[in-house]
């Protein structure tokens, strides 16, 4: 007895020395050797070429190794300013649908449900716009703007189906699915050019590198929203996500379900622009139904305000 | 004896170090979001005690179900919770002089406020883009639920959330 636990001390004391030793290189192991090297050249002609200051060199090496990383690395800041084009570019599509009691409705739902999902706090919070549109569709911008068309909103016939829509872009914003739309080597050149100081002292030149960059960035994310759709894999997350959130605040789960019900019913041959971005409503409920839970009661009041709210939509 | 004495001395001096250097690293967060609150409760709809706003270098105190009670900044008065969301462990530098460039610039430990995408971006991108509308966007952000109007919301259509508002 006495021997082994001689034994495990000078095994821990001999772990315990290695590991002080190993633990300094484990993070350059993880850095992109290829990338820094790039950057290190780069930056050193930019210097000795007179184009670049030696001190915006040196952040352009450093941002080399930034760029080792990906999408996490956009703050959320960064994502507030990605999603406001997004949602400008959203709104170029489908227009927004000019009804306040139905908008404060569905931003009361919305933001209620937003503060109990795994990413409540964002830079800007959310907030949830209706669309004037007969198309089923409902988009989440990065940082948490949503937009949800009439024709979406018409295949709820309860406030907990509204909940589990939104709820479902609450999923795509906590993923962070839009951002990962972007391409990566567009992460990688706008982290180097980033790599200067704020813009502050960005030229035209710089500056209009940049801004190239958030444009293509903001297509890639647009061309999956409205064009291709998310991957299979990211519409089954979302709804999760979207049984987990209502339950969290209280609403049933279900209403998902009675959702895409009704939408395989809405959906017409030759309207295309929903089934085309997402699996088949058939085959989410076969998804997400061992998840659900029994169907609860929803108490009058609630569905006479839905009624209410929404008999013009 | 001595031997396994002499064994003790590495181990306990290494967790000591690493016990520190965790704790000093936990410490400190700054604030990530525009503007947030504290509240008095890790919940969502806890009374507020105190404003923070985006750059804030807080303490963490405490740790539960996701939220962290803090220490707010100097000159504002209550500690209270707020959701691990709202923080991030890096400093943010909200106006970076040139040396903070360089360490800004690998942003593991710093990060730049107004960095990259940011306003002049935007302002650059609209001026090509004269055709989108961000006013409209502008108009969207300001749809905001107070902390009233949702209890009272979801008291109306009796949606009660899992353990009365905690999350």
């Amino acid at each position: 007895m006495k021997t082994s636990r001689r034994e495990f001390l000078r095994t821990l004391g001999r772990l315990t020395r290695w590991s002080a030793g190993i633990f300094p290189f484990a993070g350059l192991l993880s850095s992109c050797k290829t990338l820094d090297t790039v950057s290190t050249i780069g930056a050193q002609v930019g210097a000795a070429t007179g184009v670049l200051t030696e001190s915006q060199a040196q952040s352009i090496q450093k941002s080399g190794k930034a760029v080792a990383r990906s999408f996490e690395d956009i703050t959320p800041e960064q994502e507030y300013y990605i999603g406001r084009t997004v949602g400008a570019r959203i709104l170029k599509k489908y227009s927004a649908y000019p009804n306040k009691s139905a908008t404060a409705y569905v931003n009361q739902i919305g933001q209620s449900l937003a503060r109990v999902s795994d990413l409540p706090e964002t830079f800007a919070g959310y907030h949830f716009m209706i669309q004037d549109s007969d198309e089923i569709n409902a988009l989440a911008s990065p940082g948490g703007l949503v937009f949800v068309t009439r024709g979406m909103l018409r295949c709820c016939r309860s406030e907990d189906a509204v909940a589990a829509v939104l709820a479902h872009e609450i999923g795509h914003v906590q993923r962070r699915h839009g951002l990962q739309a972007i391409k990566k080597s567009r992460i990688t050149s706008a982290l180097t050019t980033l790599g200067i100081e704020g813009t502050k002292t960005l030229g035209g030149q710089e500056l209009s590198e940049l801004t190239e960059t958030f444009e293509k960035s903001i297509s890639d994310i647009t061309q999956t929203l409205i064009n291709n759709g998310y991957s299979r894999k990211f519409e089954h997350q979302a709804d999760k996500d979207a049984v987990i959130i209502t339950k969290r605040l209280g609403y049933d789960p279900n209403g998902l379900v009675d959702m895409l019900k009704e939408m395989e019913n809405r959906l017409k041959p030759g309207r295309i622009d929903f089934v085309k971005t997402h699996p088949l409503p058939e085959r989410r409920i076969a998804d997400i139904s061992p998840v659900l839970g029994a169907p609860a009661m929803i108490p009058e009041a609630r569905q006479r305000r839905f009624q209410k709210a929404f008999a013009g939509v | 004896m001595n031997l396994r004495r002499r064994m003790r001395v590495p181990l306990v001096i290494t967790v000591c170090l690493m016990i520190a250097g965790i704790s000093l690293a936990a410490a400190m967060q700054s604030v990530q979001i525009k503007s947030g609150v504290l509240r008095a409760t890790p919940s969502f709809l806890g009374k507020v005690v105190a404003k923070v706003v985006y750059g804030d270098r807080v303490e963490a105190l405490g740790n539960k179900n996701g939220w962290s009670k803090v220490r707010p900044p100097a000159g504002v008065k209550n500690s209270g919770w707020i959701h691990d969301s709202a923080l991030t462990y890096k400093k943010i530098l909200l106006t970076a002089g040139q040396s903070d460039v360089a360490q800004g610039a690998t942003g593991k430990e710093i990060a730049l406020a107004g960095k990259g995408f940011n306003e002049q971006v935007e302002r650059e991108f609209k001026a090509q883009n004269p055709q989108l509308d961000f006013k409209m966007i502008d108009q969207l952000e300001k749809i905001i639920v107070s902390d009233d109007q949702m209890q009272r919301f979801l008291e109306a259509g009796r949606v009660r959330p899992q353990g009365g508002a905690q999350q």
